[in-house]
């Protein structure tokens, strides 16, 4: 065919071509690494280029750039990847699986169910491990409760739309027993601290709260990462993807297990931290298309990066540290509309 | 292996849509199925790619009834040719195609050298390897269409069930797609399409299926099943069905179907 350069080249220059996926993810392992160190250097306590050789030279001498990067810096530092690469996985994956882009993982109720955990458990007055756990019971019921509900509703017709319904139901359910919570909370130590943690924070990040919440983040970004590929086929919708021989329910139960686990770890330890799981899989979209394959590792890597930056800013931007939630919001949103805009320029 | 189905009933709540529908088809065979809407031929597609439970009867393959076979296996079986939508991600056709392969690769693995291999010959067979690295959203409908087509064949299932597969295409497209279809059957594929124009069945088909209401109406090879009398009890219009006269160049004893008072 003699028209058949022509039109790949016109094919080829609808959009912006997109990188190839093994050169973007280098790209983006190196950028990780690079913010990773900035992050750890800045600080109300900088440390210098002077200290880094310093350390590299006299490892476990002892001094204080030491102490602070390992005690203070490190589990924050490891916290944020944690929660920015989960939390973005999670989000990628419930897009392809809820076959939507403007869904992100708190969607059945994850979030407000692991905030009302914290609340109950701050309002007991228990102990801060206790409080994580509440928390993470919290997500994990209210995601229970959501996809319960819809397998009982849902005798025929479509599973996905269902869930989701009932998910936001369960959401908003939970999110007035929050506001019941602090109805009832004691004004003058209790309230704050029910406001304060779910208005996410950074802040108080141990070695130990980063075991407790990474390893069922671990546990649930795995599996993620193995079934990649197969959310393509779940893209076409349920019944198309079981006629391309995909098991939906087996798959979607996994992924909603999955990105639960994340979640509600995530909560756990850091509060409501928000936008991430929906800003982060568009930008990644857009750099490397919709192939989960290639594009759960790139939002994976990139959530990382962004969380870390947000992060930085709350602990330098101001005299006292800013929520990390009030800010991924704050930073999120316009982003969201500044990478809709673009994607809608692109389209005309 | 022989696609045999037994007395099968079905259809939504306690509405029934296929009413004890029975026909047995054979590898090689392209068969039509044709009705007015909501007849019942989308649900009996259903009930064959088990999606939807059968209230009674069953859809055997071979000796073996299906019901409870995997969804891999059953994928290995049946290729879907569904009627085109557009997903909400801009996957590459290439991506598109790939899908199909989802049945014969384990739970963990994603596709390698040998599936994109298989994925472009699907394409190439169709004419539209040009296409591979395009955006299927921004493709125009037809080619969509072609690109389904492509997926069921890179599925290599023994049977192809197609969902009006002409329904957004332009006539070159149209012949084109039909052609593959019969070339397709020549190979030993079983083919299963519903189409809204009786003329595709007396062009392509070696049989057709009349259904109305949930039932089969005739059943034969084209030109004894698509008589005017049935025509017009199917569809409740006036046609008539002419045969074309010795042409150069066309098979002839070919049938059309032109309405009346024209």
């Amino acid at each position: 065919m003699a028209t058949m350069p022509s039109l790949d080249k016109a094919l080829e220059n609808r959009k912006p071509h997109r990188m190839a996926s093994g050169k973007t993810l280098a790209v983006l392992v190196v950028l990780l690494a690079v913010v990773a160190i900035g992050s750890a250097s800045i600080g109300s306590y900088p440390i210098s280029l002077h200290d880094w050789w310093s350390m590299l030279m006299a490892p476990s001498a002892g001094g204080t750039p030491e102490i602070v990067l390992l005690q203070i810096r490190l589990p924050r530092l490891l916290a944020c990847l944690l929660v920015g690469c989960g939390l973005a996985l999670a989000g990628s994956s419930y897009q392809g699986l809820f076959n939507n882009p403007m869904v992100s993982p708190d969607i059945l109720g994850a979030s407000a169910g692991a905030g009302l955990g914290a609340a109950v458990g701050i309002l007991l007055g228990l102990d801060f491990v206790a409080i994580q756990a509440l928390s993470f019971a919290g997500g994990l019921v209210a995601v229970l409760l959501a996809w319960a509900l819809a397998s009982g509703l849902c005798r025929r017709g479509d599973p996905v739309l269902m869930l989701v319904l009932v998910g936001i139901l369960i959401g908003s359910m939970f999110t007035a027993l929050i506001s019941l919570t602090k109805y009832i909370a004691d004004p003058l130590n209790k309230l704050p601290a029910v406001t304060f943690w779910l208005l996410g924070s950074f802040a108080s990040i141990t070695t130990k709260d980063v075991w407790l919440a990474g390893i069922p983040i671990a546990v649930g970004c795995i599996p993620l990462l193995l079934l990649r590929w197969r959310l393509n086929v779940l893209c076409m919708g349920e019944q198309e993807a079981r006629t391309l021989g995909v098991n939906t329910r087996t798959l979607r139960f996994i992924v909603i297990v999955c990105a639960t686990l994340i979640t509600a770890a995530s909560v756990s330890i850091c509060g409501m931290v928000g936008w991430i799981g929906l800003v982060v899989p568009h930008l990644a979209r857009m750099v490397v298309g919709p192939n989960h394959k290639i594009l759960l590792p790139t939002a994976a890597i990139m959530g990382g990066c962004f969380l870390l930056l947000v992060d930085d800013v709350a602990r330098t931007a101001g005299a006292l540290e800013i929520p990390v939630g009030i800010l991924t919001a704050l930073i999120g949103a316009p982003f969201f509309l500044f990478l809709l805009m673009r994607e809608r320029r692109h389209k005309a | 292996m022989i696609l045999t189905l037994e007395h099968v009933t079905g259809g939504y709540g306690s509405r029934t849509v296929v009413d004890d529908v029975s026909f047995t088809l054979h590898p090689g065979e392209v068969v039509c199925l044709l009705g007015a809407n909501g007849c019942g031929k989308t649900t009996l597609f259903k009930m064959i790619l088990c999606l939807l439970k059968p209230k009674l009867g069953r859809v055997c393959l071979g000796e073996e009834e299906i019901a409870n076979w995997s969804r891999s296996r059953l994928a290995r079986s049946f290729g879907y040719v569904p009627q085109m939508h557009v997903p909400p991600f801009d996957f590459e056709v290439r991506d598109i195609v790939l899908m199909a392969r989802a049945s014969h690769l384990a739970p963990f693995a994603s596709p390698g050298k040998e599936d994109r291999r298989i994925a472009d010959e699907a394409l190439e067979y169709l004419g539209i390897l040009d296409l591979a690295s395009a955006r299927y959203t921004e493709i125009s409908g037809g080619e969509r269409q072609l690109v389904l087509i492509a997926r069921a064949l890179a599925q290599q299932a023994q049977w192809l069930i197609l969902d009006e597969p002409a329904a957004s295409l332009d006539l070159g497209n149209q012949i084109k797609v039909f052609h593959a279809i019969n070339d397709l059957a020549k190979t030993g594929l079983g083919v299963l399409m519903t189409t809204h124009l009786p003329d595709h069945a007396f062009m392509y088909a070696s049989r057709a299926v009349l259904m109305s209401e949930g039932r089969i109406l005739a059943m034969d090879t084209p030109s004894k099943a698509l008589t005017e009398p049935m025509l017009q009890k199917a569809y409740g219009v006036q046609v008539s069905v002419v045969e074309i006269g010795v042409h150069p160049g066309i098979k002839p004893g070919i049938k059309m179907v032109v309405p009346n008072q024209l």
